[in-house]
């Protein structure tokens, strides 16, 4: 599958190993043939499961959590099958608890900690990528790639026997290294320990995205820039100021935001590695509305919370969200 | 002189090091699961399995109900990636080629479908199939992760459609082909590659899947090995030998597909999916 576009090769630049996907056409298909009614359905036609499996399956459950949160959902009702209307209350009850800001709080902390690491070492071992020669580099990518592909709940188990109080790998480094106080410790005793797992667990596992598609990008970038740089006196640190970064810049916040989405509604690592605890105090929002709603069997509780971290999410991205609607306005 | 050999020693030397800080939970769980138990509960740890044993292996595969839960997550895993595939399909295709009102609307729709927090949903989810009894079933599973999948596999196969060159399609149009044929004769065949990549996100999503099986299915004989898998620790009291097989048989399918198929894969999630 090997299609030039419309790029054109560079002479004397090593292959353009650039993707091998090309962009999505831009304005060059006009629907061709008669314009027959047979022929202007077609494509809704072709769109319809998609679009009917996107309302049934996506817009009804949001529009069903909406319903829940404004219901009296507890084990009584939910067995008797009743449903009982009770207006705002269960969102009255979330929010002047002072548990639920809380858990926003630690949610935003644990994403912004999270991401910022994410960001900032996937991007280092990137650009360490486009550095390495060619051996180094393959022996990096298959670590990376060796990470990212882990699935989530094996990747949460093993980090459990990792940090294991008993015969576990990092107490017996820690304790040779002269920190003998670990040598029995229980990582998952306090909220700090068990949260420098969990983070570890997600950093580890997300860097290679980062990591390897921001070494993707690199490549793309055209040598003249550097050597227009170089010509006009940049040194190195300049023209990775003048010349890698702006180029990078929409990749980096593309992959901010999803990071930021993705850190913020993991739920699998910090539920399978200990269920929210020590005593409810690693509960994220996704946590925090999966035990009350579930664990506790108030469903509609449960429902405006997650109605509430919906609405946390989309604040903390809007920003972004609207930079790429407008983008893809403009390209589509 | 110095200064240039540091310059080449230091690249090499962090990637060193970054190599065997990713690789090592990976090599430590395949390690842990080959291991003697004696080796395992040892004072210093024993760095590589010497006399590799299978019988954690053993333990794993003969533990209750783990055949029936194999099954059950290549089926819903299997049938889920098959499904979204052939609904992306036609709505690629229409996405990518064709014109009409609306089109900008429903790329933005799938984009943000894309991002949806199913993790947050499961409760609405789960009032939805216990409404329609379906609680401990394999069909609710299928169809939700059917549509997990949908919306990017959808934007990625968009972009492979839109890279097959569209004279090939005409010209095959001219040949007499009506255009279904030249779909099926011109376009499909060069898609292949573009739709193995494009169920590479499909299966790990469908084959990871957490907190909806946590939610939905109570039935052990219902459920999937994510849910076994995190149980499993405390099901056999810290038996690591043990739990590390089990993991090693989960990890082992994914780990083999992405190594084969990760290159496209990567390229199709940033170019069909996210603008880079």
């Amino acid at each position: 599958m090997s299609v030039q576009t419309e790029g054109t090769d560079t002479a004397g630049e090593p292959a353009v190993r650039k993707a091998r996907v090309p962009a999505p056409p831009r304005g060059d298909s006009r629907s061709t043939g008669a314009p027959s009614r047979r022929r202007a359905a077609t494509p809704y036609l072709l769109l319809l499961p998609a679009l009917l499996a996107t309302v049934v399956l996506l817009g009804w459950p949001l529009v069903k959590n909406g319903m829940l949160s404004f219901q009296n959902l507890n084990p009584r009702q939910l067995i008797q099958h009743l449903t009982e209307w009770n207006g705002v209350d269960n969102y009255r009850e979330v929010l002047s608890g002072g548990d639920f800001w809380h858990v926003v709080e630690r949610s935003v902390v644990f994403t912004a900690v999270n991401v910022v690491l994410i960001m900032t070492i996937g991007t280092l071992v990137g650009l360490l990528l486009a550095r390495l020669g060619r051996k180094m580099r393959l022996l990096l990518l298959v670590g990376l790639v060796l990470a990212w592909a882990m699935p989530v709940i094996a990747a949460t188990t093993v980090y459990q026997w990792l940090f294991a109080q008993r015969f576990g790998v990092v107490n017996w480094v820690l304790d040779k290294l002269g920190w003998h106080s670990m040598a029995d410790h229980n990582w998952l005793e306090t909220q700090f320990s068990t949260f420098a797992v969990v983070t570890l667990l997600i950093v580890w596992q997300s860097i290679p995205f980062v990591a390897i598609n921001l070494y993707a990008a690199t490549t793309t970038i055209p040598r003249e820039l550097y050597e227009a740089a170089s010509l006009d006196g940049a040194g190195a640190w300049k023209g990775f100021t003048s010349v890698t970064l702006p180029f990078l810049r929409p990749f980096l916040y593309a992959t901010t935001f999803l990071e930021v989405i993705w850190v913020f509604k993991a739920f699998a690592q910090i539920f399978a590695m200990n269920q929210g605890g020590p005593d409810h105090l690693t509960e994220t929002l996704p946590i925090y509305a999966y035990v009350e709603g579930v664990g506790n069997q108030h469903f509609g509780l449960g429902a405006a919370i997650s109605f509430l971290t919906i609405l946390v999410l989309l604040a903390i991205t809007s920003y972004y969200l609207r930079m790429v609607l407008k983008q893809e306005e403009d390209e589509l | 002189m110095k200064r240039s050999l540091l310059g080449r020693i230091w690249p090499n030397a962090t990637a060193v090091v970054l190599f065997a800080g990713f690789v090592f939970p990976v090599y430590w769980m395949f390690a842990t699961a080959f291991k003697p138990t004696g080796d395992i509960i040892a004072d210093d740890p024993v760095w590589f399995p010497t006399d590799a044993t299978l019988a954690h292996f053993k333990k794993a595969v003969d533990a209750d109900h783990f055949w029936t839960l194999v099954l059950n997550s290549v089926t819903v895993t299997a049938l889920s990636v098959l499904f979204s595939l052939v609904i992306a399909l036609f709505a690629a295709f229409a996405l990518a080629r064709m014109r009409f009102r609306g089109r900008r609307g429903l790329i933005v729709t799938f984009m943000l479908a894309q991002m949806a927090p199913w993790e947050v949903m499961i409760i609405a989810i789960y009032m939805i199939v216990r409404d329609n009894d379906m609680l401990d079933s394999l069909v609710p599973l299928t169809v939700f992760y059917t549509m997990m999948v949908l919306p990017l596999t959808i934007l990625t196969l968009r972009g492979y459609v839109a890279a097959v060159p569209k004279e090939l399609e005409e010209s095959a149009m001219v040949d007499g082909c009506t255009r279904i044929q030249a779909f099926v004769k011109v376009i499909f065949p060069l898609l292949a590659p573009g739709l193995m990549a494009t169920s590479l996100f499909g299966f790990i999503t469908a084959w990871n899947e957490f907190p909806l099986v946590l939610i939905l299915n109570k039935d052990v004989e219902k459920q999937t090995l994510p849910l076994w898998l995190s149980q499993f620790q405390t099901a056999f009291g810290d038996d690591w030998g043990a739990t590390m097989a089990a993991s090693s048989l989960f990890a082992l399918p994914i780990l083999i597909l992405f190594i084969f198929l990760q290159r496209k894969a990567v390229s199709g999630l940033t170019d069909g999916a996210v603008k880079g």
